[in-house]
């Protein structure tokens, strides 16, 4: 099944010391840089509408256009800045590149900086990951003294700086309009919109925000062209992407894979569930996304296909849990998280993980009480499409979801604890070894 | 007076758009936001967050409303906030009254919001007049499903002396923080932490400053903010709320007076969006208890002949005192800043009319012959023209002699309005102060004094307007220089008295050659049209004293008698002087509100009723009348029925006993429309001072311990600390450390103060006019643009001194 996959972003992370300019070189890096600087920024901006990629951050709005949106007659400067505040439960794709292969990004900086015409690119990183933030910037340095940044790269007259900023530790800031906020000193949280930041971003000047995966596909593109991209992929989800699975699998790992795949394939490649488990449910791309379950295999894992099994396609963070699983302890656990990471801007986001978490505390001790599934459910559709950002509906997705294919385990919580139904231990990734049974934490 | 309309009546049409709410098409102007489109046709939408004087922000989420089309023929796939969301040409909007959709989700909201609120109504300041308990009943579910912990929270948290916070109560909603980031500046509170954990709060060690907090208390939602002197004092619903205008400054900011049995127990910015919108300052909001105090004069009193000591006295026996020791005396009438029109009207009268002459003067402090010329020809009869809304559309707004934060709160808020909107400001002044970095003001820095040359270097043309405080009269040449630069560049001017009665003195005729509305004394026309007005045979005709002049005629024995409405000597330009005046007069009659200065010279004192015990009229910086009525009636008497009664035992009716019919005969009298006074012309004032000396640049900051703030302590603990401001080069060619102390003295005294550093001109320094015990005028005799010496404050020095 190998020839499944399809590494181009992987390609090199097995290299020796893969993340020095010297390794990455050797690969041919940098050379998509000098064929960009030989196209016009409306020329590289039509190549990636044409090439199809689409956000690799979730949404999945196509790249190309998004670009295209950068006003022309503005007089503030243009920004590009990279959102690598990877902080959802479950996504562990961009940490990974970044470590590996930090030139993939630095290239398809200096690519789309080119393209929007910026001559100042920021790189937002999740604070916790110093050794993220440690590698970009030797990158950034590297980059720097071979060129490939700075003044007249690569005498093509193309000036631009990259600074590398690392967040403080939020998982808002990975909202784009917080993120900005955020990159200017301020606190982060959502900006209103109207204006988006494709006219008023960073510094009320127009900005390109772009995941760390859509940026680092650019090169590829470039250098492959536009009908070697749409080789892979489906009609409307073009391209290769990253799969991150983890959870209750044999080899849990990065998967780059044609959009598209289904999870049966992808858990061939992993060598299947753990010994003796069978699946239960699954994330398809992280705890924001609806749970699916073992009916939803054969879903092609695209932004279409996804959306039509009731879910989200999201970062393709594929948390998978067996039959040991409670399903009211793991969604407990996704909503402690949301209640944690809420901003705390809007009302319904706030008060209502605040709320729902205590709720599903008392369902998963067994001290359920009567009206309490509906209550929840009713909470989640007074937060769906009521709160300011997406976190808030996030945070309704896993209960939703869960109460819809497993509503049984949340009835038992009225009488008895998740504990006692799922002994936790059962779930732990060594339970099959001799810890099993000894009552290792959650 | 003439009220003319304020504003340009050519506005350019305004562009209507329509769209349908609730199955109503209505129309509006373009860029409403749909909460307030829905509010025109008479539906409420509950909201937090919402206000409409500060930017959308969209936090609170409740005024959800459904869109089923936005204009395009495409519905919206989830609630909106109305309050961020524009009108579009064709929109369909279905509020909670038409859509289940909008009414689940703002029930919905209501109950989050509840969850962790501590529902404390029943001891809260807010319960009654609550957004949140009234849109909890009108909006909200009767029961929540909320079972389990709330957040809780210490309480309270004194984000400054006179702001508490309680957080368990508070929604959220940022009005707050917006307010004081938008509106004051002033961004000392903000938000902390995240999730429902998220409070407001403070920086360790910088509490919320601002000479505008008291606004967040009044826009808070709920129960969160509150003031210390009002905290669990009383319940809206047993106050009686009186429309008021406050006394503090020449802004006519509207208030609200609420009291309670008798007793004034706050007060709350009024709505005037033609003045001061809906914000005041913490001087108009929490200095109120000035007239309530332990000295408070309660009766007539006349100093006994044989013992010396002031008896009380009856009303009639006073007046009789009063009128038997004034009658054939020569006398001088000083009437202080802060009388009501109608009052100010009542001295000016009484002056002519009841003891024949024009000395009279409303001016207790420094003044000159060419502020008085100044104020004939360029202030007196003229109604409102530069107006607050003038200065929004203004090109630049050059401030001389004025700092607005400290000294005019409404002025300085409609600037903060102003430059957002793109008008520059230009402050001529010795240094950037706080209030003109907020105004991003660009400075023209002068030594005290250099304010001629510098008007006379400013380029302007007619849509600028020039704001000139009342220390501009005090620099030679300075309003001069004023006049010749409105004449030369068309630029409006606008004078900006600091007292609330000043403008209108200046149009009761408080002046020496000024007469009621403009008429000029020196004009026979104007006198003999006046006297007929009054029914007497003539009005003296020769020019009166100044201030100036009437103490220095006290002392000399020119003139034997005064009568002093609202007159603190410390304020006058030598107090000493002024005092040793009133010991030489004969005979001194006192009408006042409390004890003062003057009682120990006063051989008649008059108790006189508060603004707020009374019905009166200030005029604005602008000339806008801001008339209010009585809030307390308590009997005390306005200074028009005193005077009258003095006139009557004179055997000179004044014609006049109430203020209804003194704003009668005002307005019956009409505004001169002869010939004015010729423009003020004087030189500047050239050399240096003595060797040694510095300038002193000094004005008072809004909250020191004037007469008026009196009674207002956790008020006035919000002060700015009095610290001495020069540049290093001042501070060390005088020896002085900086953040050490420094003495200033003059041949009258000194005063001590901390000393910073700060971009003044070399040989200028600048303290506050009035701080904690600290009267600069009344230690040292001197005042803005005079010389002093800086020194060093030794302890060797202290110690040889009095405390």
């Amino acid at each position: 099944m190998t020839d499944v996959l399809t590494p181009v972003l992987t390609a090199n992370w097995a290299d020796d010391r893969a993340w020095t300019l010297a390794a990455y070189e050797a690969h041919g890096g940098y050379q998509a840089l000098d064929k960009a600087l030989q196209l016009s920024p409306e020329e590289l901006v039509e190549l990636v509408k044409d090439s199809g990629l689409r956000g690799r951050g979730g949404a999945g709005f196509p790249t190309g256009m998004k670009w295209s949106f950068i006003p022309k007659d503005n007089p503030n400067p243009t920004y590009l800045v990279v959102n690598a505040d990877e902080s959802e439960p479950g996504t562990c794709k961009d940490i990974p590149l970044m470590m590996a292969s930090p030139h993939t990004l630095v290239e398809g900086v200096i690519i789309a900086s080119r393209a929007i015409e910026a001559r100042q690119a920021f790189i937002y990183v999740r604070g916790e990951v110093l050794h993220v933030v440690r590698r970009l910037r030797a990158a950034v340095r590297e980059a720097y003294e071979a060129g490939h940044v700075g003044t007249d790269i690569h005498g093509s007259g193309m000036d631009l700086d990259i600074v590398v900023h690392a967040g403080a530790g939020a998982y808002i800031c990975g909202e784009e309009t917080a993120l900005l906020d955020s990159l200017e000193g301020r606190r982060g949280q959502p900006r209103l919109r109207p204006p988006f930041p494709a006219v008023a971003g960073l510094y009320a000047s127009p900005t390109v925000i772009n995941n760390v995966e859509s940026i680092a596909s650019v090169p590829a593109i470039v250098r492959g062209g536009v009908s070697w991209f749409g080789s892979m992929g489906t009609e409307k989800s073009k391209g290769h992407t990253i799969y991150s699975l983890s959870g209750h699998v044999k080899r849990p790992g990065q998967y780059e894979a044609p959009l598209g795949i289904t999870l049966r394939e992808l858990l061939d490649l992993s060598g299947g569930m753990r010994d003796g488990a069978e699946l239960k449910f699954w994330t398809p791309g992280g705890s924001s996304t609806p749970i699916l379950t073992a009916e939803h295999l054969d879903v092609p894992l695209d932004y279409e296909g996804v959306s039509a099994a009731g879910s989200m396609l999201g970062t393709k963070a594929l948390q998978i849990f067996d039959q040991t699983t409670s399903v009211v302890r793991c969604v407990l656990r996704w909503t402690e998280f949301y209640k944690h990471e809420s901003c705390g801007k809007c009302t319904p986001c706030r008060e209502g993980t605040w709320w729902m978490v205590q709720i599903l505390r008392r369902l998963d001790r067994g001290e359920g009480q009567p009206g309490d599934i509906e209550t929840l459910l009713d909470l989640c559709d007074n937060i769906l499409g009521r709160s300011f950002c997406a976190l808030g509906d996030g945070a309704t997705s896993p209960i939703t979801s869960a109460i819809q294919y497993f509503r049984d385990e949340f009835e038992a919580g009225l009488t008895t604890p998740s504990a006692e139904l799922f002994p936790p231990s059962a779930s732990t990734l060594f339970a099959a070894t001799a810890l099993a049974g000894k009552g290792a934490a959650s | 007076m003439t009220v003319t309309e304020s504003g340009s009546t050519d506005a350019a049409p305004i562009e209507l758009v329509t769209l349908t709410i609730d199955d109503v098409e209505v129309s509006v102007p373009k860029g409403t936001l749909v909460i307030r489109a829905a509010e025109l046709m008479g539906v409420e939408i509950p909201r937090f967050c919402d206000h409409p004087l500060l930017e959308p922000v969209g936090a609170c989420r409740q005024c959800l409303v459904e869109v089923p089309d936005a204009g395009n023929g495409r519905g919206m796939p989830k609630p909106q906030a109305s309050c961020t969301l524009e009108v579009a040409p064709g929109m369909v909007v279905k509020t909670q009254v038409s859509s289940p959709v909008a009414d689940k989700a703002q029930r919905g909201n209501l109950e989050f919001l509840l969850a962790n609120h501590p529902l404390d109504c029943p001891v809260c300041d807010k319960g009654g007049e609550c957004p949140l308990q009234n849109q909890a009943m009108s909006h909200g579910n009767g029961e929540s499903r909320f079972i389990d912990q709330k957040r809780l929270f210490p309480k309270p948290v004194h984000v400054s002396e006179q702001v508490l916070l309680d957080r368990e109560r508070c929604v959220l909603c940022q009005r707050c923080t917006r307010f004081s980031e938008e509106i004051a500046g002033d961004p000392f509170i903000a938000l902390l932490e995240r999730g429902a954990q998220q409070q407001i709060g403070i920086a360790d060690g910088e509490p919320f400053h601002s000479y505008f907090s008291g606004n967040t208390i009044q826009i808070c939602p709920v129960g969160a903010l509150t003031s210390a002197d009002y905290r669990f004092r009383s319940r809206p619903f047993d106050l009686v709320s009186v429309p008021s205008i406050a006394e503090h400054d020449s802004c006519g900011a509207a208030i609200r007076v609420d009291h309670r049995r008798g007793k004034v127990m706050r007060r709350l910015a009024g709505d005037d969006p033609e003045v001061n919108e809906e914000w005041i300052t913490d001087k108009d909001r929490f200095a109120f208890t000035w007239s309530f105090q332990e000295d408070r004069l309660r009766t007539p009193l006349v100093r006994d002949p044989g013992s010396g000591e002031l008896v009380p006295t009856s009303w009639p026996g006073a007046l009789a005192v009063a009128a038997r020791g004034l009658a054939g005396k020569a006398t001088g009438v000083l009437t202080g800043g802060r009388l009501t029109l109608e009052d100010a009207y009542a001295y000016a009268k009484f002056a002519r009319v009841a003891l024949n002459t024009n000395d009279v003067d409303f001016r207790s402090r420094p003044l000159s012959a060419e502020e008085t010329d100044f104020l004939a020809s360029q202030v007196a009869g003229r109604g409102p023209e530069v107006t607050y809304s003038a200065l929004e559309t203004a090109g630049t707004v050059v401030l001389v002699g004025l700092e607005p934060e400290d000294e005019a709160g409404t002025i300085f808020l409609r600037l903060r309005k102003a430059i957002k909107r793109g008008v520059k400001v230009v402050a001529v002044a010795s240094h950037r102060t706080r209030g003109f970095a907020k105004l991003d003001a660009e400075l023209v820095q002068v030594v005290p004094g250099g304010e001629p040359q510098a008007l006379a270097d400013l380029r302007l043309d007619e849509t600028d307007i020039v704001l000139a405080g009342e220390r501009l009269g005090q620099v030679p040449g300075g309003l001069t220089a004023l006049t010749a630069l409105a004449e030369r560049t068309g630029a409006r001017i606008g004078w900006v008295p600091r007292r609330a009665g000043d403008r209108g003195a200046v149009e009761a005729g408080c002046l020496p050659t000024l007469l009621p509305l403009g008429r000029p004394v020196g004009d026979g026309e104007a006198r003999a049209d006046l006297a007929a007005a009054w029914g007497v045979e003539s009005l003296p005709a020769a020019p009166g004293r100044d201030t100036a002049g009437i103490v220095a005629a006290l002392a000399a024995g020119d003139l034997q008698a005064a009568v002093l409405g609202g007159l603190e000597l410390a304020d006058l330009p030598d107090p000493a002087a002024a005092t040793a005046a009133l010991a030489a007069a004969e005979f001194v009659v006192s009408l006042e509100v409390r004890l003062s200065d003057v009682t120990p010279f006063a051989d008649v004192v008059l108790p006189v009723a508060p603004p707020v015990e009374k019905p009166g009229t200030f005029l604005t910086w602008e000339g806008r009348p801001r008339q209010f009525e009585t809030v307390l009636d308590t009997g005390a008497l306005p200074d028009v029925r005193v005077l009258a009664g003095i006139a009557e035992e004179l055997g000179a009716p004044l014609g006049v006993r109430t203020v209804g019919q003194a704003r009668a005969e005002l307005e019956e009298l009409g505004t001169w429309d002869g010939a004015r006074p010729a423009a003020a012309k004087a030189p500047p004032a050239r050399g240096a001072g003595p060797v040694g000396t510095v300038t002193l640049d000094t004005w008072s900051q809004s909250i020191d311990d004037s007469r008026l703030q009196d009674g207002a302590g956790e008020y006035r603990a919000t002060a700015r600390a009095a610290r001495l401001k020069a540049s290093a080069a001042t501070l060390a060619s005088a020896g002085v450390e900086p953040g050490a102390a420094a003495r200033l003295s003059t041949p009258a005294g000194h005063a001590v103060f901390i000393a910073d550093v700060a971009h003044l001109p070399d040989g200028v320094v600048w303290v506050p006019a009035r701080s904690e015990g600290v009267h600069v005028r009344a230690l040292l005799a001197a005042g803005f643009g005079d010389r002093v010496t800086l020194s060093p404050e030794t302890p060797a020095a202290n110690g040889g001194d009095e405390a």
